[in-house]
């Protein structure tokens, strides 16, 4: 009998604290499904950011490090520098890396650090209870921004994914979405392709996810699936922003040299 | 021991790192401290054989969680920073001690609050020996009084974060760490354990040897934060048992005894013997460990009375006066704004203690 689906091995049995509808479970059973695939438990560590994914370390049998809020890109420049042959992912939600953590992912950016990314931009802070983040949508309610978010008063959404491709540090950017099956494969294939380059050793790669967060938008779970397709998608569009995997960012970093 | 040379505080320190094992240098620069990170990057550079790597963090809040991240690889690495990156480091220092993570941080004090100046201080005693960010916790804070003492604590850090699996802070000053004096440095550690072999290292493991390792300070409700703190804080105490350091000097006579910690404590030895010409009874105690504070060197010592020096507005007098039985036999002679006495001001203090 041939087996077309199973629960990956990495898991452990402990049961998520996610909400019905949220995206992060779809995220962590794809990143689970890659490091089984790749084999990567044997000389991986995945780092954790806070918020609502920071219980993670209890769904997968890997070391793992929770970093403090905002400082997962910083930790694992520590870990890669200390083990540059070891495979790091950093998982980051909106909060923790575009408002907290801004400098600590820039700089991961700037200095070309080896280790992947994995951003679930859900354009709200979920765990803290629905205050908006950096990349809330205007017009988006949050509570904080009680009247729907304001550009005169908060600016403007941020977008990662073609913030890190303009990059030179950055070898792949590309952003995906967990609303569709079609979506949630093509993320998996964004994670795979993210890890295979990083084990190569060329410089940052970074995958940024629209996810649901039904509990923080105050909508039903199903009505979250469209929210990214029809409010999300066309403010952060899905596609590769970057992939330098062919030698393009040798060329690049060439240049910035010769300056 | 190794070579004998005439070297400055900061670079004998890097070096005395270097050989301790510490290969990975993580910094912001500032001054008094950074000749060190200056130190690590020509060796980085010139050294290739030992495999140095020195990074220049954006901010010293990311620095100290780099250091963070590397050590919790099983990998010795450090830091050195002043008053406003120790400052930024606190949030990091709080997760390293809570989440088990052995670092050593050379704090190089000068006078705050605030940016402050760049001359030598005490006035982070405070924020070195309570912690200094959120939370219950305790650094091992150990302040060297010369450079040749520097580099041995220096080396010695490094096995003690380990063997208590907490982060150590070495408190130097401006005046420790700009100065130039002869130091035997000490030589190549060879005994410290492979990086895998190191408590609760990561990085990847096989089901079949071990479990898996997490880093982790994040609460699962009360009853398990409550737990977990109980284990924290059996730490320190183990800590406060097995490390407190001090050096005495001439208590057996004296009526009036000094307490001086780190390089101003020099001063202040110059001041006792002064003191001793002039036929006042004069002895001195120097804590070494700040954190755990010896206490115990003041046992025994009731009806005599004491003149604590600091360059700072009268922080480690606090943990004197609760060292002693009466209160009221302590004295205070604090200096701010990067100012150091000369032994001959000490001397003229001492002149005014009524003797009982």
């Amino acid at each position: 009998m041939k087996t077309i689906y199973k629960r990956p091995e990495i898991f452990t049995d402990e049961i998520t604290t996610y909400c019905g509808g949220c995206g992060h479970g779809i995220i962590n059973k794809l990143l689970a499904e890659v490091i089984d695939e790749m084999g990567l438990q044997k000389n991986g560590t995945i780092v954790w950011p806070i918020g609502c994914s920071c219980l993670s370390d209890y769904y997968y049998n890997m070391d793992q490090f929770m970093a403090l809020h905002g400082r997962g890109p910083a930790a694992a420049t520590g870990m890669k520098r200390a083990e540059p042959n070891k495979f790091v992912v950093v998982y980051q939600g909106d909060g923790d890396e575009v408002s907290e953590g801004m400098a600590e992912i820039m700089h991961a950016f700037i200095r070309s650090e080896k280790f992947t990314v994995i951003f679930v931009n859900n354009a709200i802070y979920g765990m803290t209870g629905a205050q908006y983040a950096p990349t809330t949508l205007l017009g988006q309610h949050a509570a904080t921004a009680p009247t729907g978010r304001m550009s005169d008063n908060t600016g403007y959404p941020v977008r990662m994914a073609e913030l890190a491709a303009s990059m030179p540090g950055v070898v792949y950017s590309e952003r995906c979405a967990v609303n569709s099956p079609a979506h949630i494969i093509q993320a998996k294939k964004a994670i795979k392709k993210a890890f295979e380059l990083q084990l190569k050793g060329e410089g940052l790669t970074f995958v940024e996810i629209l996810s649901m967060c039904p509990t923080g938008w105050s909508v039903k779970p199903v009505k979250a699936l469209d929210f990214v397709e029809e409010k999300m998608i066309p403010i952060y569009p899905l596609g590769v922003k970057k992939d330098e995997s062919e030698g393009i960012a040798d060329q690049e970093r060439e240049e910035e040299e010769k300056i | 021991m190794g070579e004998k040379v005439f070297m400055q505080g900061n670079e004998a320190m890097a070096e005395a790192a270097i050989r301790a094992g510490c290969k990975l240098f993580f910094g912001y620069p500032i001054t008094p401290s950074s000749e060190v990170p200056e130190y690590y990057s020509k060796a980085m550079r010139e050294r290739p054989e030992e495999n140095i790597m020195f990074i220049q963090g954006e901010t010293e809040t990311s620095v100290f969680n780099m250091i963070a991240g590397a050590v919790s690889m099983g990998h010795r690495a450090m830091t050195a920073t002043a008053g406003p990156g120790f400052s930024l480091g606190q949030e990091a220092m709080s997760f390293m001690s809570a989440a088990d993570l052995p670092a050593v941080i050379v704090e190089v004090m000068r006078p705050g609050p605030a940016d402050g100046e760049i001359l030598p201080s005490q006035g982070d005693y405070f924020q070195a020996t309570r912690g200094g960010g959120h939370g219950d916790y305790n650094n091992l804070v150990l302040a060297p009084y010369s450079i040749q003492e520097l580099v041995e604590i220096t080396q010695e850090s490094f096995e003690l974060a380990e063997k208590y699996h907490n982060p150590v802070v070495i408190l130097s000053d401006a005046m420790l760490a700009k100065l130039h004096e002869s130091v035997e440095l000490p030589g190549y550690v060879t005994n410290e354990p492979a990086p895998e072999d190191k408590y609760n290292a990561l990085g990847g493991f096989d089901p079949a040897k071990r479990d898996k390792h997490v880093v982790a300070t994040c609460g699962r409700g009360a009853v398990h934060w409550h737990a977990f703190n109980e284990r924290l804080q059996a730490k320190f105490k183990k800590i406060a048992e097995n490390e407190v350091r001090y050096e005495t000097y001439n208590l057996e006579d004296a009526d009036i005894v000094l307490v001086a910690f780190g390089c101003y404590s020099r001063v202040c030895i110059s001041a006792m013997k002064m003191a001793r010409e002039a036929g006042i009874k004069v002895g001195m105690i120097r804590p070494i460990s700040l954190w755990p504070f010896p206490e115990k060197a003041f046992e025994g010592l009731d009806g005599k009375q004491f003149l604590v020096c600091e360059l700072n507005a009268g922080q480690m007098v606090q943990d004197v006066k609760l060292s002693v039985k009466n209160k009221d036999d302590v004295h205070f002679y604090g200096m701010l704004g990067g100012i150091v006495p000369t032994p001959k001001e000490i001397f003229e203090q001492i002149k005014k203690i009524e003797v009982k």
